[in-house]
């Protein structure tokens, strides 16, 4: 049994389909790359996962407990942390307010996600409105990590960020999973730094999966034709 | 750096028993008497505005736990007025007239009631959720109409102010001591719970509960935890609005007096720790000053809430302070 196993997932939005069968395995301390052109049913995936999208069907099991039937924060509290698309800060809140209102017992607290990114150290006491794009960023990645989770899960995490603050999240999520050991399922269209940071992956096409294995294994020829790179 | 919001905040606070003292000074009883029940009504207010300002629950129905606080000392202190047992089996228990002991009945009670009322009404969201609160306030006012043996519509009168060790209670200035002291108390602790992890993922659940889920917390939950609080701390303040008049009646229950408990912390400002304060002084001293002049001074209250509404939208507070400066 893996640590992050779907097998057969489907997923419904009313009465529209969104996903026809989608299976995933991710062993612990593992980097799992999830990719598929736009509308592909990455991001219905990770609802599945998160319990967000609840008119769904098959089997998602982590750390041997099965998600499919509990609500949504008691899926969060087994260990999953999400960094969602479009980041979602709460905007009213101060840095470390945002940091600290979810925070749950285990090794990650403030000065440890400040160590990661040390601009939120410097914002502080700025309210997360007023961060920039990238800085908001960072702070949903600290605010999942504050929960103390087993599995991040990041969903277009470096999506309209400038180039050298991509490369600041990237070198991040390398750190988590060089010196965290941190479990990661990333969903991102950089198929180059996917391919640098993880180990295994997994592409969605039409709502199904389509090509699993190890990154490693990812021919170009099969990048190409389910990607478009 | 001292905000400008924390100024206003320590000069309203300072303002309240400075009329007191210059009340006293000058012996006008009555004005000692007013500003102790602008504590009373302020106090209601934070109570409301803690689920209505941190947790965004536009509650219509919290003079069912102000009339319950206020039953609460009613009915206690006329069993022991009467000598006669409020129960006797299958425990004997007895009236009493010792303040502590009435507002941990008052807080416990309203507790309970608004444990009862969140749990259902909080399956409910916007105008629903309005509406089930507002129809259990009017059950309850309903129900104290039709309870004889506590007056019924008539209301109960108390003859003896409830005592507090060490204190003489009939004297207007050690009264509003008391009430001042437990408004100190309560905004300690509101101000204290904004800034606790508990009120910023209450704030946080207001603005997008589906992303508080993600982060393992239930908005459920913690909109049942703020509506209890805030019951209790409407509750206490019944208490001591029925100890103040040495009344209860089932006004206390009234749609009214829901409607006058939201005018406070919306005219003050909402989610602002000082706004029912700056309200509930605003509204007494309108009350007098506008109330003598012509019985339909809630005409002109209604007009300066309408102005409120449509241009300070932080009430007074936010006008004289500017935008929230994340919690100062």
């Amino acid at each position: 049994m893996s640590f992050l196993q779907l097998r057969g997932v489907e997923a419904f939005y009313g009465p529209s389909q969104a996903l026809f069968g989608v299976d995933l395995a991710l062993e612990e301390g593992e980097v799992c790359a999830l990719m598929g052109r736009n509308g592909m049913g990455k991001s219905s995936t990770i609802k599945v996962i998160c319990r967000l999208l609840k008119e769904a069907r098959g089997t998602v099991e982590f750390a041997g407990q099965d998600l499919t039937r509990l609500p949504p924060h008691r899926a969060a509290r087994t260990g999953l942390g999400l960094v969602p698309e479009g980041r979602r800060c709460f905007a009213p809140l101060t840095v470390h307010e945002n940091l600290i209102a979810a925070a749950r017992p285990g090794p990650w607290d403030f000065a440890r996600v400040c160590k990661l990114f040390p601009r939120l150290g410097e914002r502080r006491d700025q309210v997360a409105a007023s961060l920039s794009g990238g800085e908001q960023q960072m702070l949903a990645i600290g605010r999942a990590l504050m929960t103390n989770p087993r599995l991040l899960i990041l969903d277009e995490a470096t999506e309209g960020l400038a180039p050298v603050v991509r490369q600041e999240i990237w070198s991040a999520l390398a750190t988590l999973k060089r010196e965290a050991g941190l479990s990661l399922l990333v969903v991102d269209k950089s198929l180059a730094e996917l391919r640098a940071v993880a180990d295994r992956a997994v592409i969605l096409e039409r709502g199904s999966t389509v090509w699993a294995g190890p990154m490693g294994d990812l021919a170009a020829s099969v990048a190409d034709r389910y990607l478009g790179v | 750096m001292i905000q400008r919001e924390t100024l206003i905040n320590w000069a309203l606070f300072a303002l309240l028993p400075a009329t007191a003292l210059i009340a006293l000074w000058m012996d006008e009883p009555f004005i000692i008497t007013l500003a102790t029940k602008v504590a009373i009504l302020a106090l209601a207010g934070v109570g409301l505005n803690i689920a209505l300002g941190l947790g965004g629950l536009v509650s219509l129905g919290h003079a069912a736990f102000f009339g319950i606080g206020g039953y609460a000392m009613g009915i206690l202190a006329s069993h022991a007025q009467s000598y006669a047992p409020l129960m006797q089996t299958p425990v004997l228990i007895e009236g009493t007239t010792s303040m502590p002991v009435i507002w941990l009945v008052a807080i416990l009670a309203s507790a309970l009631a608004a444990l009862a009322i969140g749990a259902l009404s909080l399956r409910t969201t916007g105008v629903y959720f309005i509406m089930i609160t507002l129809a259990f306030g009017q059950m309850l006012y309903y129900f104290a109409i039709s309870w004889p043996a506590y007056g019924g519509e008539d209301g109960l009168s108390i003859y003896v102010r409830n005592g507090f060790p060490g204190l003489n209670t009939l004297d207007p200035i050690q009264f509003f001591a008391v009430a001042f002291v437990v408004l100190a108390a309560v905004l300690f602790f509101a101000g204290r719970l904004a800034r606790a992890p508990f009120g910023l993922a209450l704030a946080a659940a207001r603005q997008n509960p589906e992303r508080v889920e993600t982060v393992g917390l239930a908005p459920y939950r913690l909109r049942l935890v703020a509506f209890v609080l805030s019951g209790a701390v409407t509750g206490l303040a019944g208490a001591l609005f029925a100890d103040l008049n040495r009344f209860v009646s089932p006004t206390m229950f009234s749609w009214q007096m829901s409607g006058e408990i939201m005018i406070f912390v919306i005219l003050g400002g909402v989610g602002r720790l000082f706004g029912p304060v700056a309200g509930a002084a605003l509204f007494i001293l309108l009350e007098h000053v506008l109330g003598g002049l012509s019985d339909y001074w809630h005409v002109y209250l209604g007009g300066l809430l309408l102005l409120v509404v449509l241009f300070a939208r932080g009430g007074m507070i936010g006008l004289a302070a500017g935008r929230e400066v994340a919690h100062d």
